[in-house]
């Protein structure tokens, strides 16, 4: 029991702690679906007024996907999904999922994708001429422990070309999919790496209208995580959305 | 103390090396008594189909309950009963087919019922970030009249969001932008 006499909890409550609703997204974090520099999103954005959404059992719920489809025991390991060895930088990744009160999420999913270290999905649309590795893959999944931490191996993803405009390279990225607790917390994202030199360039990077926003999709290189004569680590911990306030117009 | 939001991104065009699975687009067990394809095309602001869009649906069981991590309801009643269902393919064509169950109302905070409704989460390619839709059903006319949700949609609008009635379930389509555009929500 903490002073006030409520209990301290650290961690979720998979009961008790289901908020009446989350805050809302707003505007001016996630990137705005029509971003011309994204030539893609020209006839794949909505033109008319998003309605709002009440949140409700519905959008409060999510879920409990990882004892659907159950994490193997290399899941979360994608050096060792196949005989041998990947080529390329291995690396670890890791982080912990929050939600914006700071509160870790526990046992929740967390998945991951990503080309090749030349740069290449294992994708059958993917037609960058760079060569396939026979031991990657190139997808991973892992479910948070009790403080809401996730770790990766893999190796480091390399840049590579697409079509948006002439020289257009993506920034190295791993692609993270959350499912949170709730219909109401689900992200999908990408993971960059520090010092990229094609961030500048990169048009979805850069949909993010907030610098510091765009920053927090960077990854920051551990020494405290890397391990000896193995791998360098990289840090990268995800904040979903957290309970919020009951504004009147929630209340249907 | 609050901390600010991670930001969307795309799904890009390879989501299918790592989030699809082969039965993910079953929200229930096959065999289910009761069960029910929803199928449909997503479309785009050309009118041609999005052949890499990834759909995700979340819904109650036929009781109003929930298969989620929270237990609300208690347990379904359904052997089987996911209530989620993940569709996206390496080589589509545009095309969906899910198989559920028809979720029963839901009873609101304020003692009114929701209508039997599936909220959907699609995403693309193009999409930076998630567009949120709901499926209700065509055969629910008077729950749907009541409805608190569909109340607050230009009447014109509403018929994007209801499925109509096919042999052995429901179809509807999805348009992206457009002429019939598709009601998304803001949540």
């Amino acid at each position: 029991m903490s002073d006030s006499g409520k209990p301290a909890r650290q961690i979720y409550d998979p009961v008790a702690d289901t908020p009446s609703c989350y805050v809302r997204e707003g505007e001016g974090v996630h990137p705005p679906l029509d971003s011309p520099q994204y030539k893609s999103t020209a006839l794949r954005h909505p033109k008319q007024p998003l309605v709002f959404l009440p949140q409700n059992l519905t959008e409060l719920t999510g879920p409990a996907l990882g004892a659907l489809a159950p994490v193997g025991e290399l899941d979360n390991d994608l050096t060792r999904q196949h005989e041998g060895e990947p080529i390329g930088e291995r690396i670890i990744v890791a982080g912990r999922v929050f939600d914006t009160e700071g509160k870790p999420l526990r046992n929740t999913l967390v998945e991951i994708w990503q080309a090749n270290a030349c740069g290449r999905y294992r994708h059958r649309w993917d037609r960058f001429p760079a060569p396939l590795d026979p031991n990657f893959s190139g997808a991973g999944r892992a479910v948070t422990d009790e403080h809401g931490r996730y770790r990766f191996v893999t190796v480091k993803p390399g840049p590579y070309p697409w079509g948006n405009h002439y020289n257009a390279w993506r920034p190295a990225h791993i692609h993270f999919s959350l499912l949170g607790r709730a219909f109401a917390q689900r992200l999908v994202t990408q993971m960059y790496f520090p010092g990229d030199p094609l961030f500048r360039y990169d048009p979805i990077f850069n949909s993010i209208p907030d610098e510091a926003a765009r920053d927090r999709l960077i990854s920051r290189f551990s020494i405290h995580d890397t391990q000896p004569d193995w791998a360098l680590a990289y840090e990268f911990d995800i904040y979903l959305r957290g309970p919020g306030a009951t504004p009147f117009e929630e209340a249907l | 103390m609050t901390f600010p939001l991670t930001p969307a991104q795309t799904v890009g065009p390879y989501f299918a090396i790592g989030l699809p699975w082969p039965e993910g687009p079953h929200a229930v067990a096959p065999g289910t008594p009761g069960a029910i394809t929803i199928s449909g095309t997503v479309f785009d602001g050309a009118g041609e189909p999005i052949p890499d869009f990834l759909l995700e649906t979340w819904q109650a069981d036929p009781d109003g309950r929930f298969a989620d991590l929270h237990g609300h309801g208690g347990p379904s009643a359904l052997q089987g009963f996911r209530g989620f269902a993940r569709v996206g393919y390496e080589d589509g064509d545009g095309s969906f087919e899910l198989l559920t169950v028809k979720p029963g109302s839901i009873a609101l905070a304020s003692g009114a019922a929701a209508a039997p409704h599936i909220d959907v989460s699609l995403f693309a390619r193009g999409l930076l970030h998630r567009c949120v839709t709901r499926f209700y059903f065509a055969d629910e006319e008077a729950a749907n009249a009541a409805d608190p949700v569909l109340a607050t949609v230009a009447a014109e609008r509403r018929e994007s969001l209801i499925a109509k009635v096919v042999q052995g379930g429901y179809t509807i389509d999805i348009r992206v932008q457009g002429p019939g555009e598709t009601v998304f929500f803001a949540l």
